[in-house]
């Protein structure tokens, strides 16, 4: 019995060329523009809405905290007590606090404070945090060992409670102080996240390959390592630049933060806000309103950023 | 064999309903299936696609990535990944059509009428579950077991089946302490476990050892002929295919191009693409003649060029140590000499085990030739090529470059040595910086070594990417936007930027689809020929040997077993291990049968 008698559905078949024609094998597809790696995240951070959103309000927030006299004309340490929580009226949108001041020109002016203290907080944890973290996991060893060990025990210690003890060691409470104390406790996180980034790229072929040029340690880390381990970093830094905003409003809230004698901040606000919580909740509203919504912002673009980086989650 | 079969609860013909021989399993009407892109749009990913299983036949489809196949593949159990989906035709499985199936119908259907083989062994087994609990729910999923004892006792019987001794203590284990291919094994034992009437095999041996692969491949013939199930076979790999399967469909940018009969199509291919896929298929090459020209004029000018660059003084030796080139055999570039590298496994009690990777190694490579180390994994082939690139520094013995111990060298001669050796590693998507531009990654070396300005390593740069075959425009791109095959040229043309004596290829070719395999084999020889230069070729594949290697060195658990020349190792293989091997090709039956 003939298999292709008994099989009727599967004789010789052959595609007319015309419909499948044969292409050139491995041909270079030069129909989309070049672009690397963070090129084409730009081009796919630009059409998502959670990118656009976020960014536009960290803008505007960026614009506030450098400018504030553009967007609010009232001085906010200007208080009369004859104001004491009166409600809006022309030119004071929000109205006023128990203590007579401007609400909305306090909002506007803490944007500053929580800005710097935020950007400045993580620059330094990124600094400190990617150069042990970097060492740790390059070379490894004894050397890792030392510093994950160090690590561990700045980590231990949870980022408030550290702060709060710390910040009663300062009478000058500043915005660098404040950010410094942040900064020591915050470390860890980003040290952690670099030394896994590093040990995972140190083992990519185009390390060996550059080790077998001829490329020395130092310059296997700094041109190979450090640019491929970067990525991470800056989607844990972007999210916790919107956590330190929040833990530094903690502190002012409890009291220890930046001087509310001195510096106009959001947690400052919110804790003078509470002795009035029961009659007037919207002079709490707003203050807190303001943190939520830069926190938030913060915590968007870093989901945005991640999924734009990994290219896991990005088609070709 | 067959009194596993025999057991209890295995199938005989009356506890299976009545299939008609004549009537199609499986038929494939106008499939189309398409992707859409996050931009927005459809990309087809199968168009127009027909093909015919009928019970108890082996249907194979070929193709290289991205022709389809695996999606075809998918469609049939309605597993399509991502945005995937069915636009057109029918998939009709004795006679009902699946691309109409409600949910429910559908995962009735998967495992107990149809199951899946998947590709990859390593990620296909959930590790935090024994291996009996992931076959026991196999079994349950689809109703075969009445109870857990049941259960379990079935699932023993289906590994021992599948091929895996001592099955009762196999599924209290878990799969971190399976190897590749006793994972495979149990995967055949989860798609087998329902006695579906069609497997479906997605590259079911792709990723393991070319022994392993035959033993469980031959295993899965005897054992779905047993049950009477057809099997649906995805391969990259003709040879493979045309072994296994009665019926071949040949996959191209979504369409089949060819389908028929294994053997007509293997003997007298139709379409231009079947040509050209046959006459890649490193294992169907039955032209050794004609390579074995080719090869000795290519050696023979290398060897001209090679010798001329050495007596120019223009070698290592020469730079570093003017006292040695005297000494030194001019014909060997290499000699390896009693290499051993011993790695200490840590956490085995209080003494550290020893781990012998390379174990007394000793050969010479001669310039401008080709020098083939062929070896299953944990064979020490990689270790080696490690050694001799000064990536790993060897427990004993020693590596000889130019006649000059490269286990003496200071800074300044390794920065050297550097220049002279370089590598080509396997994986194409790994090899490349992906933040450095095209231009940038060529350029490195040139820089590293301060040769030349700004305005020449340009030049050079454009003059790499031409002898790679590849336009200059790509300087500006960067890796992800390249194939495998064309981040592999790039690769080279690093690697060569140089100028170097000898390039160490470590499964260079090995991730390529056939016929970009052949264009980046036929380049290296071109580029050995132009540039006099030495290949230490690192391969697990046999079959590539004997299109480029002049000489073979086989090796097992770290030792060298057999040492000679590529014809002599294919013609008359003096150990038994070399023999298995070569049996192990796929194909390799077709090609005697074809041959002599």
């Amino acid at each position: 019995m003939s298999e292709s008698a008994l099989f009727e559905a599967q004789t010789r078949f052959v595609a007319d060329l015309e419909e499948t024609p044969l292409g050139t094998t491995d041909q270079v597809d030069e129909s989309t523009p070049p672009g690397g790696l963070w090129l084409e995240a730009w081009r796919t951070l630009r059409r998502r809405p959670l990118f656009i959103i976020s960014s536009v309000i960290i803008l505007l927030l960026l614009a506030v905290a450098l400018f504030p006299g553009v967007f609010a004309t009232q001085d906010p340490t200007h208080c009369e007590l004859q104001n004491s929580l009166a409600g809006s009226t022309a030119g004071h949108p929000f109205g006023f606090d128990q203590q007579g001041c401007d609400i909305y020109s306090r909002v506007i002016h803490g944007a500053r404070a929580s800005v710097s203290v935020g950007v400045l907080t993580t620059t330094i944890t990124v600094l400190i945090g990617g150069v042990i973290g970097a060492l740790a996991g390059f070379y490894g060893g004894w050397l890792d060992s030392v510093l994950a060990r160090v690590t561990d025990i700045f980590f231990s210690v949870p980022l408030l409670l550290g702060a709060i003890v710390c910040m009663q060691a300062f009478p000058d409470k500043t915005v660098v102080v404040v950010a410094l104390v942040l900064a020591v406790f915050g470390w860890p996180q980003v040290a952690r996240i670099m030394r896994g980034s590093v040990i995972s790229v140190r083992s990519a072929e185009y390390v060996t390959a550059a080790t077998a040029l001829g490329a020395s340690r130092t310059k296997v880390l700094l041109r190979h390592v450090l640019p491929n381990a970067i990525p991470p970093v800056i989607v844990i830094a972007t999210v916790s630049l919107g956590a330190f905003i929040g833990a530094e409003a903690t502190l002012s809230f409890l009291g220890i933060g930046l001087n509310p004698a001195t510096t106009v901040s959001w947690g400052g606000d919110i804790n003078q806000a509470q002795n009035s919580l029961r009659s007037d909740p919207a002079v709490l509203l707003y203050p807190a309103a303001a943190l939520t919504l830069t926190v938030l912002s913060f915590i968007m673009l870093g989901d945005a950023v991640r999924e734009a980086l990994d290219p896991k989650s990005r088609k070709r | 064999m067959s009194e596993i079969i025999s057991s209890t609860g295995s199938p005989s013909p009356t506890d299976r309903e009545f299939i008609d021989p004549s009537a199609p399993l499986l038929e494939i009407r106008d499939l189309d299936v398409s992707f859409t892109s996050d931009r927005g749009t459809e990309v087809p990913a199968a168009r127009g696609v027909n093909l015919t299983v009928y019970p108890g036949q082996t249907v194979a489809i070929v193709g290289e990535s991205g022709s389809g196949k695996s999606t075809t593949a998918h469609a049939i159990i309605d597993l399509l990944p991502g945005t995937g989906k069915v636009t057109g035709g029918q998939i009709l499985f004795q006679g009902r059509d699946i691309t109409k199936m409600r949910r429910r119908e559908m995962e009735a259907l998967r495992g107990d009428a149809i199951g899946l083989v998947p590709q990859d062994p390593m990620s296909n087994l959930n590790p935090v579950w024994k291996i009996g609990h992931q076959v026991s729910e196999a079994l349950r999923a689809n109703g075969r077991a009445k109870n857990s004892a049941d259960a379990k006792r079935q699932a023993a019987q289906l590994l021992g089946e599948a091929g895996l001794g001592d099955a009762e203590r196999r599924l209290k284990q878990y799969p971190h302490e399976f190897s590749g291919g006793m994972r495979q094994r149990t995967l055949i034992a989860i798609g087998l476990a329902a006695r579906p009437k069609l497997l479906i095999a997605d590259e079911p041996t792709s990723a393991l050892d070319v022994t392993v692969q035959r033993q469980i491949l031959d295993h899965l013939e005897t054992l779905t002929a047993d049950l009477g199930t057809a099997v649906l076979l995805i391969t990259h790999d003709l040879g493979l295919a045309a072994e296994r399967a009665e019926h071949l469909v040949v996959m191209y940018r979504g369409r089949v191009v060819e389908s028929g009969n294994a053997r007509e199509i293997l003997a007298d291919p139709q379409h231009p693409y079947t040509r050209r896929l046959v006459a890649s298929a490193p294992s169907l090459s039955a032209r050794r003649a004609e390579t074995a020209a080719g090869r000795a004029e290519v050696v023979e000018r290398a060897e001209q060029i090679a010798d001329a660059a050495a007596l120019d003084g223009g070698t290592l030796s020469a730079d570093v140590a003017p006292e040695a080139v005297a000494g030194a055999a001019p014909h060997d570039v290499l000699r390896i000499e009693n290499l051993t590298k011993v790695f200490k496994i840590r956490g085995q009690g209080p003494r550290a085990a020893e781990f012998k990777a390379v174990d007394d190694v000793s050969f010479t490579v001669r310039r401008g030739t080709t020098t083939a180390v062929v070896g299953e994994s944990g064979s020490g082939k990689s270790t080696l090529a490690q050694m001799v690139l000064r990536l790993q520094t060897p427990t004993a013995g020693r590596v000889l470059f130019d006649g000059v111990d490269v286990d003496g060298f200071g800074r300044k001669e390794q920065f050297a040595f550097r220049r002279r050796v370089q590598p080509i590693f396997q994986n194409p998507y790994g090899s490349l910086d992906p933040t450095y531009s095209i231009y940038r990654s060529i350029e490195e070396p040139l820089r590293l070594h301060r040769v030349g300005d700004k305005r020449s390593r340009e030049a050079t740069v454009r003059e790499m990417l031409d002898r790679v075959s590849l336009p200059s425009s790509v300087m500006r791109r960067y890796p992800n936007e390249l194939s495998g095959g064309q981040r592999q040229r790039i690769a080279i043309a690093r690697a060569l930027a140089l100028r170097p004596d000898v390039v160490v290829c470590d499964e260079a070719v090995s991730a390529l689809d056939v016929l970009v395999q052949k264009q980046i084999l036929d380049l290296l020889s071109e580029l050995q020929a132009e540039l006099g230069l030495t290949y230490l070729f690192i391969t697990h594949d046999l079959a590539v040997v004997r299109q480029i290697a002049d000489r073979v060195c086989v090796m097992q658990n770290g030792k060298l077993v057999e040492e000679a020349d590529t014809d002599a190792v294919f013609d008359h293989p003096q150990q038994d291990y070399t023999r298995t091997l070569l049996n192990a090709i796929p194909g390799a039956g077709l090609i005697t049968s074809g041959d002599r």
